[in-house]
Parts: structure tokens; C-alpha cells; sequence
């Protein structure tokens, strides 16, 4: 019979064609896996610090190199992991608690004193702000800083990121970074004493 | 048949070459680790013997002549009968026995009511962090990473974890115990000879479990006694101008955060103490040798040396970077 042997060869043949498609899709996913520097390239690095802000200091336009590396800060799980992690290594808990403030202003609540723009943020780390939020220029690495700025806009985001940090080691005292809008879970307006910061210029 | 040869010898070597060395549970210098290698001899012999016995008969039942027979005779019968049993019962004393040397073997591993010195060491991501409490707190001090103990003395090993399970393991002196977040175990270490004991968590506990080593340094009482008053003191103020520099720099950066230089206003609790970080022989729990150029490089770049640690990269300049290991290998 030879209809039944030529149909036996074509279900061999499916499953070596399924076989092979589904091993050249993993050899492409694992040849397109993210790529891990855990040193910038000290040429990247000098251009990362070249932030450009509005004369208010409120917004402005990030690096150029910053677009051309596509927007890892925002966008890739290990850079908002390490945000995370350098978020408790650095102690900004102590002023600004679990995203939700105390000394300093709230995350969560989705109301940014210098605006949500990453380069408004990486600013605020880098050079510090009046009433109290201290320069970190001396104390990380400029990449360090877009790293821990990718993190905190992402407490507060406006919308959900595809990418999410790192869970917590610790137990959680809010809703993880990535679900979306801070507003809706924590909608108080400008918390605490930092109702009156605002820029000073 | 030259190159399967060569091949049993290269592996053979490389496995008989695994059990000696500053980390081996043949190498044994402590009283558990001794029981428990006569406990893994013992049993390995038993078994070879059980095992070299079984291949004999299976060898002569295969080699026997097939003969054709109708049915054995009664007789023959209850001879094989006779010889299961007595096979099933040599089956069961052999095991009960390894069973009862094992339950003695292992029942007093550790445990031991006349200590004279305990040390706290509490499991890290991925460091070990080993506290001498003394009555005294003037007296107490800590050290990462290397341990120094009397020889010839029972010593009481307090097991804590701030993180994840760890496993504390130092096969020549004792076997493996658990720490455990949130609580306390206890194992009881004895080294018979002065020596140098490499110790590794035993445990998986995160990206750089395999870069977490520890040594056990033990040396007689006099020596010992020398080496924990230079840990009690206060850390040394080098004349050096460039580690002088180093000192300021370490105030001013992020460092003071994390880590405690006994003697300054350095005190973070959170990175290894550095009080005589100069003194250990190895840094980042046995990843490098503890040179100035190690020191260095571990400053300059941990991220890039042990992924996934948890001391950030800090901006330094190279002047900066210079000051700083000058710093750090000075505090002997």
C-alpha cells in the first residue's frame, strides 16, 4: 500500500520540520537575549551626563546617546532591577520611603514635582534639589544614576511598563512597581510636608 | 584498549588528586570529620565487597554450561532454597549494621558541651561574616570571610543567615550544617592540627553561591591569642600620605555606609567589616588574592568581578582609586 507509507513519511517529515522551526526559534530568542554591561563604556558614559535641562530645571532634553542605545533605563528588566537595588543601597527609603515619601515627596501618588520626564529625574539624582534632596554626582556612576531614575519613574508611572524590576526580598508594603496607574491605587495628591516644594528658580 | 586506558588513568588522577588539599572530607583534622570518613570508608568497603561478590556469582551462573534439565530435584531445590535465604538475611544484617554505624557515627557529630570559644558567623549574599562576642563588648569584634581558631579546643559555631539558606562546610573539620533565617543552629568544629581549612556554603543561595568560600585558620593558643588582640585593637593610622588621602576619600564616598573601619566614624553594618581588611588573604570571600592591584580592581569594578553582588561601582578617579587601595592594604 503505498498511500499508507508515503502518509507515514509525511508525519516523519512534519515532526523533523516542527523539530527544526522550533530549535531555530530558540537559537534566535537566545541570540536576541538582552545583553548585560556591567561597566559603561566610559565614552557612553560621558555622553549619559550630558543632560540638557529647560531653564526652570523642569524637563529638558535627554542625551542623544540615550536614543541611540534605545531607552535601556526605561525598557530593560535588568536596568529597573538594578535601579531597585541601588534605590535601597544608596538609602533613598530614608527619605522617601517605599515610593510613598516621608521627609521627602511620594512616587506613588503620581504627582512629580519636576515632571515625569527621565531626564528630569536623572537630573534631580544627579544634582540634587532645594529643600533637601542631596547630589549624588560624587557618590554614583552616571549610569548608576539613569538606572535608579528608570526605577523611581516607574513607581509612579502614569502607565504599566512592559518590563518589570526585580520582586521584593522584602515583605511588600504596596502594590508592585509595575501595575498601573499609581494614581488609581494611591491617588492622595502631593503628600505631607512637600506640598511646598517646588522648584526655586 | 591504549586510549580507554589512558583515559581511566587521566580521571582516576583527577579524582585522587580532589582528595587531598586544604578542602577534602579525606583530608580530615577534626574529630567529626574524622568519624565521618571512617563512616564513608567503612561503608564504601562494605559496599565493594557486597558489589565484587555479586559480580563473581553472576560471572559463574553466566559461564555455567546451559545444560537442558526436566526439573530440579527436590533436593537441589531446597539447597536453593537454603541459599536465597541465607543471601536475603547476609542482605539484612549488612544493612542494619551500616544503618547502626551510621546512627552512631553521626549521633554526637557536632555537638559538644564544653566549648571554650564560640563564634557567631552569620551567612551573607555572598560573604561570611564571623562575630567574636566577648562578655565585654570592648572586647568584641568581627571579622569576613576568614576565621582563626585555637587548635586542640572544641568550638561552638553559632549559625545565623541574614538572607536565603546558606550551608556552612568545612569538609576536613566537620559536615555540613544549615543557616537559616531566623534562626540558630549550632555545630561544634575541632581542628587537631594548625593548617589552613578552605570551608564553601554547601547550600545554593543565588548567583555567586560558587564565590563563597571561607578559611578556617587554625593555629596553636599563643598564636591565636596574638591574632585576636590585633583584631580587638582599633584600626592602624598609616603615615602615608597617600593612605591618608585614601582615609578621607572613604568618609566622603559612599563607603562609610556600608562598611565599619573600627577607630573612625565609619560604621555601616551592611558590607563586610574592614577594620584589618589588610590582614585577610583573600578578599570578596575567596574570589581574589588580597593585593593592592586586587584591592583595586575589586573597588574599580565589583559588578564586573562577582555579578550580581551587592556593592555598587562608585565614580572614582584614578588618583582616587590609587588613595583608596593604598587605604584599604594598609589596615593591617
Amino acid at each position: 500500500m503505498p498511500w499508507e507509507v508515503s502518509r507515514e513519511f509525511f508525519d516523519r517529515a512534519f515532526i523533523a520540520v516542527a523539530f527544526l522551526v522550533t530549535l531555530g526559534a530558540a537559537a534566535l530568542i537566545g541570540e536576541a537575549r538582552e545583553g548585560r554591561q556591567y561597566r559603561t563604556d566610559p565614552t557612553v558614559g560621558a555622553a549619559l551626563d550630558e543632560l540638557r535641562l529647560m531653564p526652570n530645571g523642569i524637563s529638558g532634553t535627554p542625551p542623544e546617546i540615550y536614543f541611540a542605545l534605545g531607552k535601556p533605563y526605561e525598557t530593560t528588566a535588568y536596568d529597573l532591577s538594578q535601579g531597585k537595588r541601588l534605590y535601597s543601597w544608596f538609602g533613598c527609603g530614608a527619605c522617601h520611603g517605599d515610593g510613598r515619601g516621608g521627609r521627602g515627596p511620594s512616587f506613588l501618588d503620581g504627582w512629580w514635582l519636576y515632571g515625569p520626564e527621565m531626564v528630569s529625574i536623572a537630573a534631580s539624582i544627579r544634582d540634587g534639589r532645594p529643600h533637601g534632596m542631596p547630589a549624588f554626582r560624587d557618590k554614583m556612576t552616571i549610569d548608576e544614576i539613569w538606572q535608579l531614575a528608570g526605577y523611581v519613574q516607574t513607581i509612579g508611572a502614569y502607565k504599566a511598563k512592559i518590563t518589570a524590576p526585580s520582586r521584593n526580598d522584602d515583605k511588600q508594603t504596596r502594590p508592585a512597581e509595575n501595575r498601573a496607574p499609581a494614581a488609581i491605587l494611591f491617588d492622595e495628591g502631593p503628600v505631607g510636608p512637600n506640598a511646598v516644594q517646588e522648584p526655586s528658580h | 584498549m591504549k586510549a580507554g586506558a589512558a583515559v581511566v588513568l587521566f580521571v582516576s588522577a583527577i579524582l585522587i588528586a580532589g582528595c587531598n588539599g586544604a578542602q577534602s572530607a579525606l583530608n580530615a583534622e577534626g574529630a567529626a570529620a574524622v568519624q565521618l570518613k571512617h563512616l564513608i570508608i567503612g561503608i564504601v568497603v562494605v559496599c565493594s565487597v557486597v558489589w565484587a561478590l555479586v559480580m563473581v556469582v553472576l560471572v559463574l551462573a553466566l559461564l555455567r554450561a546451559r545444560t537442558p534439565r526436566e526439573s530440579p530435584s527436590s533436593e537441589s531445590e531446597r539447597r536453593m532454597g537454603k541459599l536465597v535465604t541465607a543471601a536475603v538475611a547476609a542482605t539484612v544484617v549488612i544493612i542494619a549494621g551500616l544503618t547502626i554505624a551510621s546512627f552512631y557515627a553521626t549521633r554526637g557529630l557536632g555537638m559538644s558541651e564544653d566549648a571554650t570559644l564560640a563564634i557567631k558567623v552569620r551567612g551573607q549574599q555572598w560573604w561570611w561574616q564571623f562575630i567574636y562576642d566577648d562578655v565585654d563588648p570592648a572586647k568584641s569584634f568581627q571579622t569576613a570571610n576568614e576565621m582563626h581558631i585555637p587548635v586542640g579546643v572544641d568550638i561552638r559555631i553559632e549559625l545565623e543567615s541574614s538572607d536565603v539558606i546558606h550551608s556552612f562546610w568545612v569538609p576536613s573539620l566537620a559536615g555540613k550544617r544549615d543557616l537559616i533565617p531566623g534562626r540558630q543552629n549550632v555545630i561544634t568544629i575541632r581542628a587537631e592540627r594548625p593548617g589552613v581549612y578552605r570551608g564553601q556554603c554547601a547550600e545554593f543561595c543565588g548567583l555567586q553561591h560558587s564565590h563563597m568560600a571561607l578559611f578556617v585558620i587554625a593555629e596553636d593558643m599563643a598564636a591565636y591569642q596574638r591574632w585576636a588582640a590585633a583584631q580587638r585593637a582599633s584600626s592602624v593610622s598609616s603615615a602615608d600620605p597617600e593612605a591618608t588621602a585614601g582615609k578621607a576619600l572613604f568618609m566622603r564616598k559612599p563607603c562609610a555606609a556600608c562598611h565599619t573601619i573600627r577607630g573612625t566614624e565609619a560604621s555601616g553594618s551592611t558590607g563586610p567589616d574592614l577594620t584589618h581588611v589588610g590582614s585577610r588573604q583573600t578578599i570578596a570571600a575567596g574570589l581574589l588574592d588580597n593585593t593592592r592591584g586586587s584591592l583595586a580592581a575589586w573597588i574599580a569594578d565589583p559588578q564586573t568581578l562577582k555579578p550580581g553582588n551587592n556593592m555598587p561601582m562608585v565614580p572614582l578617579s584614578s588618583d582616587e582609586l590609587r588613595q583608596l587601595s593604598a587605604y584599604m592594604e594598609s589596615l593591617k
